[in-house]
């Protein structure tokens, strides 16, 4: 009898492998997804708001209803995932029992835990997880994430945080990759990551996860951005369904993800695309209301 | 010899990783003009929706079926396997129809559902030794429904549900041998790209 393993850590960091060069759009329900899904997006993240209404509105945000998401989830054929609160496992397990595809533990939503992360090792469903250094990329990996993806600012249609995240996590790789030997173990103390990790993303010249670009992509040329920056695909949150045009937008950007390289069609794609998403400064917005510092 | 991967989405890259051990020459395509120099394709894993898509947006399905109506070897793994099927079991994404095979998509279940084994193989080298298992990565992977007449399976899984398939030079697996170190059915696509088979790619 030969063995048959699921939920291994192969099969978990394999999925996002699928996913890459690829859009992962924001959706609050089934019309929206099917939206997503003709536009080309290689998976959907169900949710309850976008982060631009999150933001706006306030107040505690939760694991969305599980109705909603399973209402997605019956509705297409790509993956769907759904965002738990940072260390709220339960909230993990809940979406883990009703057959999510992905768990995002995400800055978007009000933290839980404002000590430790979700242990995602526990879990047969795999997680991505937002950093914004190098450092607390490997502490995800560590603790079981199967991807990650740098956080920028969710909900502000801002680039300038995503761009400053990939910027910092490609950076420190390439000082990690010029490093001696016996200054390894220091970083890896700096980092609060083990030595063993380290070395491995040493050696690999990578992150050892698929890496994903998130928060304030809101054009076609913001995607291939993050591409050309060493992105291997993009989430895009608020930026598709609070534009004018959505399925034309989305569209577009699955195009620009694909043909980050080539300006001719990033022209042609970004073209007519009728109003971006209105968008906030992210650097107008107070210290204590921005996301990406919720976890470290 | 130069391999064309189709770099549209997915996990193009892994591939081309192990193309380059092999010591083969690749090239990423997204272009229908990328494709005039290559002897060989494979298209990778990814979302089949979306790959579908963009092969229709950017014109690469008719030169990718002429490529296959003149003999080269075409391979598809998962997602690949996905687009080289004549019928799937829903109406979308539309596939190429260049085996004659029926595909099941999503044919385990969803992502907590996706496994991994150790596989038979048929045909692959053994170095005169005695085969040794492929170790296959499922990953919200399809099955083949239904093998036509000159479908050979290579793999099969235990209930005998077909995941490894071959017609003329035209190779189709469920499962993603470039997430293993394994090199043999790259090696094996490549012998295959090495003979073109006859107009119709029903040689071999």
């Amino acid at each position: 009898m030969v063995d048959v393993l699921t939920g291994t850590y192969t099969v978990k960091a394999g999925h996002a492998q699928m996913l890459k060069g690829g859009v992962i759009m924001d959706v609050v329900n089934a019309e929206q997804a099917k939206i997503a899904q003709e536009a080309g997006a290689v998976a959907v993240m169900a949710l309850e708001r976008v982060p631009a209404d999150i933001r706006a509105d306030g107040g505690v945000a939760r694991m969305t209803d599980p109705s909603i998401i399973q209402n997605i989830m019956d509705t297409v054929s790509i993956p769907v995932m759904a965002k738990c609160r940072i260390g709220h496992f339960v909230e993990a397990q809940v979406l883990e029992a009703i057959g999510i595809d992905y768990i995002d533990e995400s800055e978007v939503l009000t933290p839980a835990d404002e000590v430790h992360h979700v242990w995602k090792h526990d879990f047969q469903v795999p997680f991505v997880c937002g950093c914004r250094d190098l450092g607390e990329a490997l502490r995800r990996i560590s603790e079981g994430a199967a991807m990650i993806r740098t956080k920028g600012e969710a909900g502000t249609g801002d680039v300038v945080e995503a761009v400053r995240h990939m910027r910092a996590v490609q950076d420190a790789i390439r000082k990690l990759k010029n490093m001696p030997e016996d200054e390894l173990v220091v970083e890896a103390r700096n980092l609060a990551v083990s030595l063993e990790l380290l070395t491995q993303t040493r050696e690999q010249g990578r992150l050892p996860v698929v890496n994903f670009a998130a928060g304030g992509v809101a054009t076609p040329a913001d995607a291939a951005l993050m591409m050309q920056l060493g992105a291997d695909g993009v989430f895009v949150g608020s930026g598709i369904f609070k534009s004018g045009d959505p399925a034309q937008r989305g569209y577009a950007i699955v195009q620009a993800v694909t043909h980050y390289n080539d300006p001719k069609i990033l022209a042609d794609v970004s073209k007519d695309l009728g109003e971006p998403m209105v968008g906030i400064s992210a650097r107008s917005i107070p210290q204590d209301e921005l996301l990406a510092p919720r976890s470290i | 010899m130069r391999i064309g991967v189709l770099a549209v989405q997915g996990d193009f890259a892994e591939h081309i990783a192990i193309l380059r051990k092999l010591n083969v020459e690749c090239l990423e395509v997204r272009l229908p003009e990328q494709l005039d120099d290559v002897n060989g394709l494979i298209i990778p894993g990814g979302e089949s929706t979306t790959l579908s898509r963009l092969m229709s947006i950017y014109n690469l399905r008719e030169p990718v079926q002429a490529m296959a109506r003149d003999g080269k070897a075409v391979w598809g793994t998962c997602a690949g396997m996905i687009m080289l099927a004549s019928e799937i079991t829903e109406a979308d994404p539309v596939p190429l129809q260049l085996m004659d095979i029926g595909v099941r998509r999503n044919a385990f279940g969803r992502q907590i559902d996706s496994f991994e084994q150790d596989l038979d193989i048929d045909g692959l080298d053994t170095n005169g030794l005695e085969p040794e298992p492929f170790h296959a990565i499922f990953i919200r992977a399809p099955v083949v429904m239904r093998v036509g007449d000159k479908v050979k399976t290579l793999a099969a899984l235990a209930d005998g549900q077909s995941v490894a398939v071959r017609q003329g030079n035209l190779l189709a697996t469920a499962f993603h041998p470039e997430l293993t170190s394994d090199t043999r059915l790259h090696q094996y696509f490549l012998n295959l790209a090495a003979v073109p088979a006859g107009p119709s790619g029903q040689g071999g």
